[in-house]
């Protein structure tokens, strides 16, 4: 059907694009803007490997209709590093082996950055917490635990609940 | 490039205009986050030619608490609702169960009002396309047997959303604007069991929010669910569980449960246990009640009979714990 002309920041950068009214953000980073950073997975919210950050929430971009995004500010794994440096996070993940294929790292690393924007020294019940809707299936998830308290500079694992959560919890 | 069925995306500005909109076309559906419907679409669930946008529309996101309680407006998002410190203070039941909604991700866009309507579920319906096409569909979308009841005629799929019982034990009501105005109904009556018509919504209604009265003085609540995957999914069995008592007697007792039937229930006869001991004949009782009202059927992976189980022994286990925390 019918296209529309969107503006909105990625990464730094004002775009205005021409988008379908079913365009989803995951196709249109990927497919429109070349960024193929942000991973396919299971293309149906169930695996975190398409997380974005849309206005420094952490987004499932196969889910978010492009046509939606007017105005926002979106955040892909492509603006992480800077001047060929990476960014803390990823030299985290590098140095903890909290990658192996790397298939879900892009999605784990700005599902993380979500994270640690609100909350800088996060305990390991809010990291499990974050990174919750995100699978991996090389790491056993222990080294990217690790890697994002590297990142934060707090603590090892081991010394919080194994599951976060807030459910089983009666107040 | 485009992998979801062509449609018109229109942007709703105010109430009337969606409903307008919703009214006037047929098959046109309404898109809050999107969380449900987008995976749903993907997944040939549908093709509606219009999806009405209710993101922009003025107000519809106010989170209020006022002497009479707490006014939750369709478009607030469960990330929001799960942050909310005075609402985990007044309604831990429906904070809890907002926390444990999908993941992050989801909670930042999902809406109150996309959880109150998400659709049902059933293994043989959350399915892709040519899945469901191998297996000649179901009678929810596309065919006519159904594979879970086959000499049934209706759709047992199962409604697990995991606000709505939340919001039943604390007695809330929904208001509903349509092209007739608007109406308040009790939470409980927004719903049918019918997995293929579940809501009790006419044409161009839409939820626009939910009122919670402010709860009795001593009642505490609680929400618990029971799920495949720990960190990521929706209820095999889901139990909110409201309670009022006094010197280890029951003053008020509100169960509310979901996953385990088409439609969330409010537990009949609780009333009746008003004055009576918390001890383990109640809840012999409760557990009893809980798996008698209950009706899981083959809708999810996991056995149907642990289902119903895991909800009276959920529901158990909260009174307990309620109990021992107000005393
Ligand atoms: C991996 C995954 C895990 C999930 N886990 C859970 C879970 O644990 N628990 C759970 O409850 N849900 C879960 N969900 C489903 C979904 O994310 C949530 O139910 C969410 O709250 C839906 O809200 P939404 O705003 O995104 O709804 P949408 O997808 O926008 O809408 C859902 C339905 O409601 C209708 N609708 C939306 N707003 C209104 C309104 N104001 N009035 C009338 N109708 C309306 C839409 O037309 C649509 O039919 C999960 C989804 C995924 C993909
Ligand atoms: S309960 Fe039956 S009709 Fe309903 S979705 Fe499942 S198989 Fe289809
Ligand atoms: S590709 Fe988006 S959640 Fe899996
Ligand atoms: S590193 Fe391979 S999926 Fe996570």
């Amino acid at each position: 059907m019918g296209k529309r002309l969107v503006s909105l920041v990625v990464n730094g950068r004002l775009r205005e694009e021409a988008v379908g009214d079913a365009t989803l953000l995951l196709d249109f980073l990927r497919e429109q803007l070349g960024l193929t950073g942000t991973k396919r997975g299971c293309d149906g919210g169930e695996c975190g490997a398409c997380t974005v950050l849309v206005d420094d929430a952490p987004r499932l971009a196969c889910l978010t209709l492009v046509a939606r995004c007017e105005g926002a500010r979106v955040e892909t794994i492509e603006s992480q590093s800077a001047g060929g440096r990476m960014s803390a996070l990823q030299a985290a993940f590098h140095e903890k082996l909290g990658t192996q294929c790397g298939f879900c790292t892009p999605g784990m690393i700005m599902a993380a950055e979500a994270l640690l924007r609100g909350d800088p020294a996060p305990d390991e019940v809010a990291i499990r917490e974050a990174l919750g809707g995100n699978l991996c299936r090389c790491t056993g998830y222990v080294k990217i635990i690790e890697a994002v308290q590297a990142a934060a500079g707090v603590g090892t694992p081991g010394d919080a609940p194994r599951r976060a959560d807030a459910t089983q919890a009666t107040r | 490039m485009e992998r979801l069925p062509a449609f018109e995306l229109r942007r709703a500005s105010s109430l009337a205009e969606a409903i307008g909109w919703l009214a006037g076309t047929p098959g046109a559906r309404a898109i809050a986050g999107g969380t449900d419907l987008v995976p749903n679409l993907r997944d040939g669930l549908g093709s509606p030619p219009v999806l009405v946008d209710l993101s922009g529309i003025a107000g519809l996101d106010a989170l209020v608490a006022g002497d009479d309680g707490v006014r939750i407006g369709a478009n607030v998002t469960l990330a929001r609702l799960a942050s909310d410190a005075a609402l985990a203070q007044a309604l831990p039941a429906v904070v809890q169960a907002a926390a444990s909604i999908a993941a992050p991700g989801h909670r930042s866009v999902a809406t109150v009002g996309g959880n109150l309507c998400v659709d049902t579920r059933c293994v043989y319906y959350n399915q892709s396309e040519w899945w469901r096409r191998s297996n000649d569909y179901c009678l929810k979308h596309g065919g006519d047997t159904c594979h879970v009841a086959p000499h049934g005629e209706r759709c047992h799929a199962a409604y697990a959303g995991d606000l709505a019982p939340a919001l039943i034990v604390c007695g809330a009501r929904v208001e509903i604007a349509g092209p007739d105005g608007t109406r308040g109904i009790a939470i409980e009556d927004l719903y049918r069991d019918d997995g293929r018509a579940h809501l009790a919504l006419g044409p161009g209604e839409l939820v626009a929010g939910v009122v919670v009265p402010v709860q009795p003085p001593r009642a505490r609540s609680a929400y618990r669910k029971a799920r495949a995957r720990g960190a990521i999914d929706f209820p095999l069995a889901g139990v909110a569980v409201r309670l009022s008592a006094d010197a280890g007697r029951v003053a008020s007792l509100a169960v509310g449960l979901t996953g385990t039937n088409s439609r969330p229930l409010r537990l009949a006869g609780t009333d009746a246990w008003s004055g009576r001991a918390i001890d383990e004949a109640l809840l012999a009782d409760l557990g009893k009640a809980v798996q008698k009202q209950v009706s899981p059927m083959r809708t999810t992976l996991t056995q149907a009979n642990w289902r119903r189980q895991v909800a009276a022994v959920a529901a158990q286990r909260l009174v307990r714990e309620l109990a021992e925390a107000i005393a």
